[in-house]
């Protein structure tokens, strides 16, 4: 008879198999980069934001487009520490470069590439999450399909490239094979002592789903070159409503 | 061939059929048609030659990168390094001439040392067409004296004194010659012997990063065109990467045994000279060529080349070595397929006008010369064009108080600015434009700016960009 703790291990090492085979793999030097995500990142399996994968953002409206493309560069910040390239690709861009400068990246070092169909971001993403020389691609567009998201998901397995998707305004929240869905809204910002001004950026993180990992909500704020979580719930934070639906 | 010449209708050039009969160039076509009834006479038209040289030189492009005109009738081919390719001089001639002849052309052609001579080998010449590198001095000596290209004047001066070929007047003094009949005599003399610079004007300029390489057999098969262009690759990237060269742009180009030209393009990111990467490139295309009966010549050119910088000089910052090449060829990848004017990679400049603070780099190395601003806040997302809002605005001078844009109305609760932008008089006149970052009630945040002065009329007030 083998002991509950013998069985625990077992358990716990059959779970880490079965993690590497979805595709988070174990923490190594290279990956060890710190997103500077605090809180959020106990979601994830292994306490660590999950490399090498696709990471899927919805934005209905054109507000909380702009929250997450704030927000994925403050990701890529982390994730490009050590130099490194990534990719832009999209459909009518509205990315205005200098703005990344606030977010820690060098707007020189995104290569963007603005196409006219879904069809061709699709294919472009594919093929640079593929190429195990970038960093991360950044994928805007409308609609996934499932399938499409698979052959994503297979592209980086192999090359380990950190791919995220910023979908706008999508018809519907389909199913996709993305490791994580995410939802950034924007939230009031504050300043110290309430001084009149528009504070820093702060948004609602809402981690709507994650594979192997605990989904959750959270008020971040982006200062000084970093994430900041919002421990006190300020009165003058107004909820957003489910019923919005422009920004 | 007739034309009308002082009022007569005289011949301008016959076919050798009639020319065995007895009509000649010269003669006037009555009496041509006395001689010859069923004599048949089309009419000459003035510049009808030179079409039909330049199509026929065109054509000789598939024996020789350099064709020039010569003027009324024939054509010079530079075929220095080109008749190997067919087995030597003999066999090169002969295809020329039986593939022109099928055509129904009457030509006739030589091979020597210099244009001088084999013009005079190729109309005066009785013996062999081909003369060997050293002897067409002593080709010369037995030809007539027309074979320097000389003007009637001269000619007829020749002749009368009895100077009829070429090894009668070569030896004596040139002072005598030029005393006699003047400097173009030696000049033509010189061209024929070698001494003289006779300078070739090529119907299709040569570029200097060609490669051309004829087939025995027309290709008609996608993977004989894949071998041809992959050996064509392997010459002119071995040539490129001696020279510290790389490919920005190339053309590869079939000729086909109709007449026709396939061919297609292809343009790099950064300069290339890696065949496999150049080869996977032109592959995406390949399936556009349609070789229909063959393609007897492939010709890879390099119209666009650029210096390669050494590896080691790595001046944009990436993990890794090898990395920047694969990125500058996924790019290439990507641009063969969706065009490479939808890759842009920015660099700051220094202009305060939002639309005029960047600039597009032209490559993938370029670094900005500027360090990019952060003193100044600027949105995320930045709206190609602004748009217009209405407002209602308070006070001059202060951020509006609510807004309307999309027909949606939003409650400015914080606002920060203004900030004045001007216009850069240099290089545009208008408004400047006073920046507001403002927030509406759900935390969104916006960047409107008013064009122009506050006035409570006319002012405009616009949207430009959502901060995150």
């Amino acid at each position: 008879m083998e002991t509950g703790a013998a069985k625990k291990e077992i358990l716990a090492q059959l779970q880490k198999q079965i993690l590497a085979m979805q595709g988070f793999k174990t923490v190594s030097d290279k990956q060890s980069l710190k997103t500077g995500l605090g809180i959020i990142e106990q979601s994830f399996p292994g306490n660590t934001f999950p490399m090498g994968a696709i990471h899927e953002f919805i934005s209905p409206a054109q507000g909380e487009a702009a929250a997450t493309n704030g927000f994925i560069a403050g990701l890529l910040s982390g994730i490009m520490q050590k130099g490194g390239t990534a990719l832009w690709i999209g459909t009518r861009r509205t990315l205005f470069p200098p703005a990344l400068k606030a977010f820690g990246i060098e707007p020189d070092r995104i290569v963007f590439i603005d196409l006219i169909r879904e069809r061709d971001v699709l294919w472009a993403v594919e093929q640079a999450l593929k190429c195990d020389a970038l960093t991360a691609v950044v994928g805007e567009l409308k609609e996934l399909g499932f399938t499409e998201s698979r052959r994503l998901q297979l592209a980086v397995e192999e090359s380990k490239v950190t791919g995220f998707i910023h979908r706008h305004e999508p018809k519907g929240k389909n199913t996709v094979a993305c490791v994580s869905r995410w939802k950034i809204a924007p939230l009031s910002s504050d300043i110290a002592g309430n001084m009149p001004g528009v504070g820093h950026p702060r948004w609602d993180v809402n981690l709507l789903k994650v594979r192997n990992g605990t989904p959750g909500a959270w008020q971040i704020e982006w200062e000084s070159g970093s994430f900041h979580h919002i421990q006190s719930k300020q009165p003058n934070i107004v909820s957003i409503s489910s019923t919005r639906n422009t920004g | 061939m007739a034309a009308p010449e002082r009022g007569r209708m005289v011949i301008k050039a016959a076919s050798i059929t009639a020319q065995n009969k007895g009509i000649d160039t010269g003669m006037v076509v009555a009496d041509c048609r006395a001689i010859l009834p069923e004599l048949k006479v089309f009419d000459d038209e003035p510049g009808q030659m030179v079409p039909l040289l330049n199509a026929i030189g065109e054509w000789c492009l598939r024996y020789t990168p350099i064709v020039a005109i010569d003027l009324p009738e024939g054509l010079i081919l530079d075929v220095s390094g080109c008749t190997h390719l067919w087995g030597g001089e003999k066999e090169y001639l002969k295809d020329i001439l039986n593939r022109l002849r099928t055509f129904g052309y009457d030509i006739r052609a030589s091979i020597a040392d210099t244009i001088g001579a084999a013009w005079a080998v190729s109309r005066f010449g009785q013996v062999s067409p081909i003369i060997e590198p050293g002897n067409h001095i002593a080709a010369l000596l037995q030809l007539p004296a027309a074979a320097l290209r000389l003007d009637a004047a001269i000619l007829t001066r020749l002749d009368k004194l009895g100077l009829y070929q070429i090894n009668s007047f070569i030896k004596m003094p040139r002072t005598a010659l030029r005393r006699r009949f003047g400097q173009e005599l030696l000049n033509r003399l010189d061209q024929a012997t070698g001494q003289g610079i006779e300078i070739l004007e090529p119907i299709q300029p040569v570029l200097p990063y060609q490669e051309r390489l004829p087939s025995l057999e027309p290709i008609r098969t996608a993977p004989g065109i894949e071998i041809a262009l992959r050996r064509l690759l392997e010459v002119l990237c071995n040539r490129l990467s001696k020279e510290g060269k790389g490919l920005r742009k190339g053309i590869f180009k079939g000729y086909r045994i109709d007449g026709h030209l396939e061919q297609i393009e292809i343009g790099t990111n950064k300069a290339s000279n890696n065949i496999e990467h150049l080869f996977s490139l032109f592959k995406l295309k390949i399936e556009t060529i349609t070789p229909a009966l063959g393609i007897e010549l492939f010709i890879l050119e390099a119209p666009l080349v650029e210096e390669v910088p050494a590896e080691q000089e790595s001046l944009w910052n990436i993990s890794g070595s090898g990395d920047e090449t694969a990125i500058a060829e996924l790019l290439d990848r990507i641009a063969g397929k969706v065009g490479s004017e939808t890759i842009h990679r920015y660099l700051p400049a220094e202009h305060y006008w939002p639309e005029r603070s960047i600039k597009i780099a032209s490559s993938l190395q370029e670094k900005p010369l500027i360090d990019w601003r952060v003193d100044q806040r600027r949105p995320v997302n930045l709206l190609r064009k602004p748009e217009e809002i209405e407002v209602s605005v308070p006070l001059p001078d202060y951020p509006p108080l609510l807004f309307r844009y999309k027909g949606i109305l939003h409650q400015i609760k914080k606002a920060d600015g203004p900030e004045r932008i001007e216009q850069e008089w240099w290089l545009q006149q208008g408004l400047h434009r006073d920046y507001y970052q403002v927030e509406d009630e759900y935390g969104v945040r916006y960047w409107l700016f008013r064009s122009g002065h506050y006035n409570d009329e006319e002012t405009k007030w616009f949207i430009h960009g959502f901060f995150a």
